[in-house]
């Protein structure tokens, strides 16, 4: 069970010393069972937020989000996510940091050492078990959080924005990596991303939010859950249902320059 | 090589100095004996088991002031930045206790623990309190926010989370505080054993200087100090791995 649903869901940030931010206002929306759902919007509309919330991160102080039916309350390991800026931690090494929660999972060691090795494989970062944060790249350490998040093997996996350090290689890779994931041990997928063509190629269904204060916008059904692949990305379909998106999320992406201004 | 010799080069002109200057009589030689006499006094002391007894007593007191400091200084400061009453009630005393002179803490200290060692830990103990909390405070306060998330998701509890996340997060800030509270120990405990005290390398300066012996007078000035240097290269040494994840 691992449906979840945000009802009339708003969030404003009060800092301390400035304005209070409203961030996202009476947002609803209702992610399936096993289903992969691309939050897609320009930056600033409030996705992280919507993420953190449902990550129990941050407290749902107006509206209900509810996970299988039942309210978060808190962070929890069935739902695993990887942070925007990687959440890495600089004094641990690759192995070190996917081992982390692997511990907290009280799983036997060498039970924890060999879903390590399997993870550090997976995102081709072998040979640098021994290396800290600080001497990879972005990109690999992206990659790092993304094998320390799968590690435990969450059935909800919350990605905000996992591949934009990536070059457009390694992302490609990347996306394959992860449909075979999901459809090795299904999976209910959040996805944030600002790339039309990301959302488009992974998810069953795109969620276009609109500049601030974040509402959602349109759902999207992209249809193509059965035949993902490299192939589908040269398809007519897939370049109109691109195309469609675009329009979508072009008039809010100018919204949010202007009120930037 | 080269950067090694230049860089203990003023030292060097320092000791021929040192030398010369009396030797030349520029100044009386009671006032400032030669370095070559207070190396021989040195030796002496050596032999005497002077500086083996008195030393070993002064890094005793040292370690255990220290010590406590550390452990009670991260602690207090980890949980000012945690949990908010702890800093209502902490931060003022801190802010208000931060620029008291801290050698005006070794009478009261004698005064409450009596000659012995008991007043020269107390009075590092104090002395050093301050720069562990003060370090320790700031760097957990600056762990950011999505490392402790990262860690709640993960399954932590919150003792976890400040023992596994917020410390090790602090530990730049930690060990610097702690570089400071080091230089301050040294000053505490001679200041402390200067001025009243039965053992200890403070005791053993200000005996020499009553009786009129300089260049042994000299010669425990000379070593305190050269410990004091040594201990803080060790220590950046030891900081230098404890952060080598820093890249
Ligand atoms: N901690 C915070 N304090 C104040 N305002 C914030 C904070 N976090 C985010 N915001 C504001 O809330 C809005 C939504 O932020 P966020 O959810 O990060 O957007 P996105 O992930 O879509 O870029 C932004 O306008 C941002 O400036
Ligand atoms: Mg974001």
């Amino acid at each position: 069970m691992t449906g979840i649903s945000f009802h009339e869901v708003s969030h404003t940030y009060r800092p301390p010393r400035s304005a209070p931010t409203l961030a996202l206002e009476r947002v609803s929306l209702d992610v399936r069972e096993r289903e992969f759902l691309a939050l897609l919007g320009p930056s600033g509309c409030g996705k992280s937020t919507l993420l953190y919330l449902l990550g129990g991160f941050l407290p749902v102080e107006a509206g209900a989000v509810t996970v299988a039916g039942k309210p978060v309350t808190g962070p929890g390991p069935d739902r695993g996510i990887v942070f925007q800026n990687f959440a890495l931690y600089p004094w641990k090494t690759v192995r070190q940091n996917i081992l982390y929660g692997l511990e907290k999972q009280r799983l036997p060691r060498a039970e924890r050492e060999r879903r390590a090795r399997e993870l550090i494989e997976l995102v081709h970062l072998g040979g640098f078990d021994n290396s800290y944060p600080a001497q990879l790249s972005g990109g690999m350490k992206q990659r790092v959080a993304i094998a320390r998040t799968l590690a435990v093997d969450p059935a909800i996996l919350l990605m905000d924005e996992p591949f934009g350090a990536l070059d457009a290689q390694t992302r490609a890779l990347m996306h394959e990596e992860l449909l075979a994931i999901i459809r090795r041990t299904p999976k209910t997928v959040v996805f944030v991303t600002h790339d039309v063509r990301e959302a488009v190629y992974l998810a069953d269904r795109v969620a276009v939010m609109s500049a601030r204060p974040g509402r959602i916008k349109e759902i999207v059904d992209t249809g193509f859950a059965g035949e993902k692949g490299p192939a589908l990305t040269g398809t007519r379909a897939f370049a109109d249902k691109v195309e469609h998106l675009w329009d979508l999320v072009r008039g809010e992406a100018i919204l949010a320059q202007t009120r930037r201004d | 090589m080269r950067s090694a010799v230049v860089r203990y080069s003023p030292l060097l002109l320092l000791a021929i100095a040192w030398e010369a200057v009396p030797r030349l009589g520029l100044v009386d030689p009671d006032t400032l004996p030669p370095l070559s006499a207070v190396l021989r006094a040195w030796i002496g002391l050596l032999r005497d088991g002077d500086l083996a007894v008195n030393g070993l007593s002064s890094l005793q007191n040292l370690t255990a002031g220290l010590v406590l400091a550390i452990v009670v200084g991260v602690a207090l400061g980890v949980l000012m930045a945690w949990y908010w009453p702890v800093e209502v009630l902490v931060n003022p005393l801190v802010r208000i206790l931060y620029p008291l002179p801290r050698s005006a803490l070794i009478p009261v200290m004698i005064l409450w623990f009596g000659l012995g060692a008991a007043s020269k830990i107390a009075a590092v103990f104090l002395g050093c309190l301050l720069p562990v909390v003060i370090g320790a405070f700031n760097g957990a306060r600056g762990v950011e926010q999505v490392l402790i998330w990262s860690a709640r998701a993960a399954g932590a509890t919150s003792l976890e989370v400040l023992r596994e996340v917020v410390v090790p997060a602090a530990m730049p800030e930690i060990l610097a505080g702690i570089r400071n509270a080091l230089a301050l120990s040294f000053i505490l405990l001679v200041a402390a054993e200067l001025l009243i005290s039965q053992r200890g390398m403070g005791y053993l300066i200000s005996s020499f200087g009553e009786a009129g012996a300089y260049d042994a007078m000299f010669a425990g000035v000379l070593t305190v100090s050269a410990v004091g240097f040594f201990a803080d290269r060790l220590y950046l040494l030891v900081m230098g791995w404890a952060l080598r994840w820093r890249g």
